[in-house]
């Protein structure tokens, strides 16, 4: 049985270096059109299994489906959720899971913590965005302005980027002398320290009865706005879908560079990339620092799109799930971390009958993926083969 | 550094003059609680030459290593480099200063390809950051070579091509990319010049015994040390490659670097040091050439009277 699985696995992993190589070796131009192909697809993703603007109910075109393509959907299962809201969903997790694939992927820090930067994002575009938020109120009383005057959306923006650089510098500075369990334990703590305080700061976050009338990129939530409305979501999800692939090119960008290069000699021996002249810890605030300003954005796109926020909704247990997903994904890979997070998020939302074993599954899969593929299921190709390595002689020390 | 360019040879320092000191141990004693590693050490390491570190296993040669390298702070006395005080500075720091080394127990970055393990090293004389990396704003003029190539015959990739070149003259080249193209080249000269170089995109943790140990060599090389200390960089090799590796010292020195060389094998550091410094218990014995040192009754006493340490 294992054998079997091991040489289907073999099969399986001889296959996919070919289509590398053959996609490797195609010709510069004909790789930028398959890429511009998939990004097309994404966008497109909204009215999967319909033409473009023929989805149901607003339909002129009904019934013009593409049946295959329609099950895959969310909104065709009874309850269930609207299809753009969860493709929305899985965009802002997917840009978590590149943040946190900086942090732990690529420089070999544990962050647990991580829901942490999520809540600063969110929290910074809600205290400094909606008319609601003392802080707003507090500005208004103080400069004398009208009582709809909040700062603007895209004002929060640098606002918010700002505030997560900062928290993961002061979280990094005295914590990453820390290594493996201990730094874990610390951002664990962390991230429930702002939840904490969020929860218990009533003069500033409202406590937990939580801020309303967070803005988008329209301004404050009414019916007024024309795009980005609560009906219709998928300006949302196009909104969050650009900022992942922005993300995506700046971080491959950083990936393959002298940045990209220290962090992994800084994850694979810390002691001899310092001998060597990589200044460790200056790169291990970067990676914190970015791995913050990206949770911080998903944090923020969260806010805006539901427009309330409360502390909540940023416990612990989603901290984990953040983990789980770059664990599960491969990490150290983009492609891979990304699929986790979509995977994480669609399955449930799709298969809504199993709700109740929601977390039955949930733990199995986990369990099942440590067994059978502890690199992920897109693993980085180079920690593929070290675990590949490690396997094959394993067997001698029993 | 900047003015680094694609083409230039593996040689970064200039040939010394005879007999600067380059490297002062001064009385360095270390303490581990009551265990004394190190007793008032001292002795000089001067400018091109080779010098061997040897001493009965136990003796303090790695911790002395370790002093230099800013593992350990030294409990009294200090290290000087160039005649700047060495213990205390951060591992970086020092490796900025012009000291590099390899480990006793392999220590590369088991993960990465042997070019990529090179060019850590050659990346710690480059300064392309966080931003620089993201945005690649800072840019700088070309040199005429480091230009896009038009090759194309013609059409469509012409005019590209013609683009690009133009638009590199006039807004110049990020420094980005011009040190990811230093640090490649160099780091690919570096494995053809320990001989590895037929390996280079593989994964360090898949490439043979030997040629890790002569990977490590590379990597120390890539952070152009005046000073580069070589830890048993012979362990559990044969014969025919302690050969090879001797001859690769003498080439190190050669061009340019001063090599420091702790070595159980006798026959190898009596053949290639200029030098020899003998530890025993933490204390130094003796220090002289090798033959003075091989007539030197304690050191006979201590290490080289033991037949079996004289493989």
């Amino acid at each position: 049985m294992t054998l079997q699985l091991q040489e289907l696995n073999q099969r399986r992993r001889n296959a996919m270096d070919a289509m590398r190589q053959r996609w490797r070796g195609l010709p510069k131009w004909q790789r930028y059109l398959g890429v511009t192909a998939a990004i097309v697809f994404l966008y497109y993703l909204p009215w999967l299994g319909y033409f473009p603007g023929g989805e149901p109910p607003s339909d002129p075109m009904f019934g013009l489906e593409i049946p295959p393509f329609t099950y895959i959907r969310t909104d065709i299962v009874p309850g269930g959720n609207n299809w753009s809201g969860v493709l929305f969903t899985c965009a802002i997790y997917v840009l978590v899971a590149l943040g946190l694939n900086v942090v732990i992927g690529l420089a070999g820090l544990l962050d647990l913590g991580y829901i942490g930067f999520f809540a600063i994002g969110a929290y910074s575009v809600a205290l400094f965005g909606s008319v609601n938020s003392p802080v707003v109120r507090m500005i208004q009383r103080e400069f004398g302005l009208s009582q709809d005057w909040a700062v603007a959306w895209a004002a929060c923006i640098p606002i918010a980027l700002v505030f997560c650089l900062i928290s993961g510098v002061i979280l990094g500075w005295p914590t990453l002398r820390l290594r493996g369990d201990y730094l874990a334990i610390v951002t664990l703590g962390f991230g429930e320290i702002i939840r904490i305080t969020a929860r218990n700061m009533d003069t500033i976050t409202r406590g937990p009865q939580g801020i309303s009338a967070i803005p988008g990129p329209e301004g404050p939530p009414s019916p007024d706005n024309v795009i980005f409305t609560f009906s219709d979501l998928k300006p949302w999800y196009w909104l969050a879908l650009t900022v992942c692939l922005i993300m995506v090119f700046a971080v491959r960008r950083l990936e393959n560079s002298r940045v990209g290069r220290s962090w992994l000699a800084i994850r694979e021996d810390e002691d001899a990339a310092a001998v060597m002249g990589v200044p460790a810890f200056k790169f291990k605030l970067w990676a914190f620092a970015i791995g913050a300003a990206l949770g911080g954005a998903s944090g923020f796109l969260f806010a805006s799109r539901y427009s309330f926020i409360d502390p909540s909704q940023f416990n612990v247990f989603i901290s984990i799930l953040f983990v789980a997903m770059v664990v599960i994904g491969g990490s150290g890979n983009m492609a891979g971390v990304a699929l986790g997070a979509v995977l994480l998020v669609y399955l449930p939302e799709r298969f809504r009958e199993f709700t109740d074993y929601r977390f039955l599954g949930f733990g199995l899969a986990m369990v099942l993926i440590m067994i059978l593929r502890p690199q992920g299921l897109i693993p980085s190709r180079r920690r593929a083969r070290e675990l590949a390595d490690r396997a094959q002689e394993a067997p001698t020390n029993v | 550094m900047s003015e680094l360019t694609a083409t230039e040879e593996v040689a970064p320092v200039s040939p010394p003059p005879a007999r600067r000191v380059l490297l002062e141990v001064d009385h360095v004693t270390l303490a581990f609680g009551g265990v004394v590693a190190l007793d008032d050490v001292t002795f000089d390491l001067y400018e091109g030459e080779i010098l061997g570190l040897i001493g009965p296993n136990g003796a303090g040669k790695t911790t002395c290593f370790n002093v230099m390298s800013g593992v350990y702070k030294p409990t009294s006395g200090e290290v000087r480099f160039k005649g700047e005080r060495v213990s205390g500075r951060k591992p970086h720091h020092i490796s900025r200063m012009g000291i590099s080394r390899t480990f006793q127990n392999i220590r590369l970055f088991p993960e990465m390809t042997a070019l990529e393990n090179v060019m850590v090293g050659t990346d710690s004389r480059h300064k392309t950051s966080v931003p620089g990396a993201l945005f690649r704003i800072y840019r700088q003029r070309p040199k005429p070579e480091e230009l896009p190539q038009v090759t194309a015959e013609g059409g469509l990739p012409r005019l590209w091509q013609q683009t690009r070149r133009s638009f590199a003259s006039v807004f110049g080249i990020s420094r980005h990319t011009l040190e990811e193209r230093a640090a490649e080249q160099k780091a690919l000269d570096l494995l053809r010049f320990v001989g590895i170089a037929d390996r280079a995109n593989d994964v360090a943790r898949n490439l043979p015994y030997g040629y890790q140990r002569r990977l490590e060599i590379a990597r120390a090389l890539g952070t152009e040390p005046a000073l580069i200390c070589l830890d048993e960089p012979a362990a559990g090799f044969n014969p025919a490659e302690k050969e090879e590796l001797l001859k690769l010292i003498k080439r190190i020195r050669d061009i340019g670097h001063t090599v420091l060389l702790i070595e159980h094998d006798m026959r190898l550091v009596m053949n290639v040091t200029d030098r020899i410094v003998v530890l025993e218990f933490g204390r130094k014995i003796a220090d002289g050439t090798p033959q003075e040192v091989s007539r030197d009754p304690r050191v006979i006493a201590a290490y080289l009277g033991e037949p079996t340490d004289a493989a």
